[in-house]
């Protein structure tokens, strides 16, 4: 359909051929309607022989599934956050009021200050356990698999079991477990979980011996890949046990514990089933944290719940926070797997 | 026969070291039995205990013998089989779910490589930022009153399988086990007439039974351990899985009930790790490596 015109004004002499379209829409019933429709029908053939409708179909229960529970809900918050709804009467629009009201309630510098110093116990009770019980056990060849096995069994106790189970360790009274045992020893009774002060060192406690195992899993991996050459030619030049340990194992694991120690973080940025259900935020909400002040903007019983636009302002600020480490943490392991 | 380590076997030759590892070798014994086992030796214990010994001398062991009929008393009494069962078909229907997604996303992103596959990886990459527990509401507020069809999924046990699904760490590491498939097998087969259905059922997902296994044996023990989920979406005691049910148990049954009811509810997992443990103790490393 096309043609090959000299263009006017131009030289005869140099001419140039141009690929024009009849400039008459009479001429030509079809007209470039046809062409651009055929090179659509041409692409969508080429795509449904080409095998698109089945990689759709492979990628349907994804597409459901992560666009209902993950990416509309994840939507959704930033959305709620700004709304007022009692899901009755339709949600409407508050602006930054549900920030407004999170920001200034008496319970949130409580709730943070509770969940800094949990993870704050966290890494100092938890965080060095792990790596010195993976680096001593990696040097016992023969029952080290016996002592992963040790190591990861309370991984995979229920927590809701492990928490229940603790709360009988932690009975105040002179019979309670631990105080039986710290009574051998002329110590206590501690007041464990009525106590004010005792209450966060002992939910961290059994966090710790909920988790410890995973991470030392995580530690000992990563020991078996430092190279053995390193270590021979240590040898050769004289070094010793701890030599070897401070300058060529700890170096080596560097990465890891920075990996494991945002991790750490994270997850106890996010604690909530502790303090739920040892304590329910008590005693006179010494154990109280950001997430579960969340569960009681929305679900708790003793507030009322149902304020879900405080619910999603607070878990928005919190995911801000969270994501930020995520993201920390992504670069780092990125970095970590190039190396 | 030496081993990377900082102990060399040159270094064991000399005797102080190797009493110094011996003496090691049994303190992380001790320690392991009594701090990581402990509690559940004394779970054990308590179980088949009664009441007023573990109230009166809590670390005696059976000062006035065993009781083993507690346990049979917790398993009719408090209806444990009920639970346990809501627990497998917890666990089960979001395995099932998991695997789905995992598998044919993985195989549609990594084999069949549509050109909006890297949007929708990234799409699915960057809900690792945004941690689970930080959607419970607007996620409950979804499930509530699903989009478009308006129904709700509350009380229902689709609201506990469906949401297990969105697993980007599933999606990252079933991509990343394909993507190291020879691809001169996929060809061969796509040259012999295979087609993406049959390339999937019959090539890929049959070589890739240890990542199946992996993801499998970490996706039961999740579904068997979450607490808070399913504490939302099942408010119906019936249909609630065993470990939502037992902190309501607890105030109304006597203690040693209890305590043989949290060892009937924490045997199975244990047995199940027992028995699976090389998955859990060799891959739990691949946690880090896949986001890179």
């Amino acid at each position: 359909m096309t043609q090959i015109q000299a263009p006017a004004g131009q030289q005869p002499g140099r001419r140039r051929p141009t690929y024009t379209t009849p400039a008459s829409p009479g001429s030509d019933p079809h007209g470039p309607h046809t062409g651009r429709a055929a090179r659509a029908l041409a692409r969508v053939s080429g795509w449904w022989r080409g095998g698109g409708p089945v990689t759709v179909l492979f990628l349907l229960p994804m597409l459901l599934v992560f666009g209902l529970f993950s990416w509309w809900p994840i939507a959704r918050t930033v959305v709620m956050a700004f709304q007022q709804t009692n899901l009755v009467e339709p949600a409407h629009w508050v602006g930054f009021a549900n920030f407004h009201r999170v920001l200034s309630d008496p319970l949130l510098p409580t709730a943070l200050r509770n969940t800094v110093v949990f993870a704050g116990l966290a890494f100092v009770i938890g965080y060095p356990i792990p790596l010195l019980l993976a680096i001593a056990m990696s040097d016992l060849r023969r029952a080290r698999g016996l002592y992963a096995v040790l190591a990861y069994l309370p991984v995979v106790v229920p927590p809701a079991v492990a928490v229940l189970l603790w709360q009988f360790f932690y009975d105040a009274s002179g019979d309670g477990v631990f105080n039986t045992v710290l009574g051998w020893f002329g110590i206590g009774p501690v007041p464990w979980l009525v106590s004010a002060h005792w209450v966060l060192p002992s939910l961290v406690m059994e966090a710790t011996w909920a988790a410890a195992g995973g991470t030392v899993i995580i530690y000992l991996a990563a020991l078996t890949s430092v190279p053995k050459e390193l270590y021979d030619a240590a040898e050769v030049d004289g070094a010793g046990i701890w030599r070897k340990l401070f300058h060529i194992t700890l170096p080596h694991l560097r990465a890891i514990m920075l990996v494991t120690l945002i991790l750490q973080i994270i997850g106890t940025a996010q604690v909530f089933l502790e303090p739920y259900l040892f304590t329910d935020g008590g005693p006179d909400n010494a154990s109280l944290t950001v997430l579960l002040l969340i569960y009681n903007y929305a679900f708790g019983s003793t507030t009322g719940g149902g304020d879900y636009g405080d619910a999603t302002a607070l878990s928005l600020l919190l995911a801000l926070a969270l994501a930020l480490l995520s993201w920390i943490y992504f670069r780092l392991t990125r970095s970590w797997s190039d190396s | 026969m030496s081993e990377n380590s900082f102990v060399s076997t040159t270094d064991l030759r000399r005797t102080g070291v190797r009493w110094a590892r011996r003496i090691l070798n049994v303190v992380i014994l001790l320690l392991l039995v009594v701090v990581a086992l402990g509690p559940l030796l004394w779970l054990a214990k308590s179980a088949v205990t009664p009441a007023q010994d573990t109230l009166r001398k809590p670390m005696a062991i059976w000062p006035n013998g065993p009781d083993w009929s507690i346990l049979g008393d917790a398993w009719n009494g408090l209806h444990l089989g009920h639970y346990m069962v809501n627990t497998l078909i917890i666990a089960a229907g979001s395995w099932a779910v998991q695997m789905l997604v995992a598998t044919t996303a993985g195989y549609a992103l990594s084999v069949l490589r549509p050109s909006y596959g890297r949007f929708l990886y990234g799409a699915v990459l960057a809900t690792m930022f945004v941690p689970t527990v930080v959607l419970l509401v607007p996620l409950y507020l979804t499930v509530l009153k699903l989009p478009l069809i308006h129904t709700s999924l509350v009380n229902t046990y689709w609201g506990a399988f469906l949401p297990a699904g969105a697993s980007a760490f599933n999606v990252a590491l079933m991509k990343r086990f394909f993507d190291n498939l020879p691809r001169e097998i996929l060809e061969a087969a796509r040259v012999d007439g295979a087609g993406p259905v049959r390339l999937f059922t019959s090539i890929v997902l049959p070589m890739s039974r240890p990542v199946l296994g992996v993801v499998s044996v970490f996706a039961l023990l999740a579904a068997w351990k979450d607490f808070i989920w399913p504490l939302i979406v099942l408010p119906d005691p019936e249909k609630q899985p065993i470990s939502v049910r037992l902190p309501s148990l607890a105030p109304v049954t006597p203690i040693d009930t209890f305590l043989a009811a949290l060892l009937i509810s924490t045997a199975l997992p244990i047995v199940f790790f027992l028995f699976f443990q090389r998955f859990f103790l060799r891959s739990e490393g691949l946690e880090g490596a896949v986001k890179g």
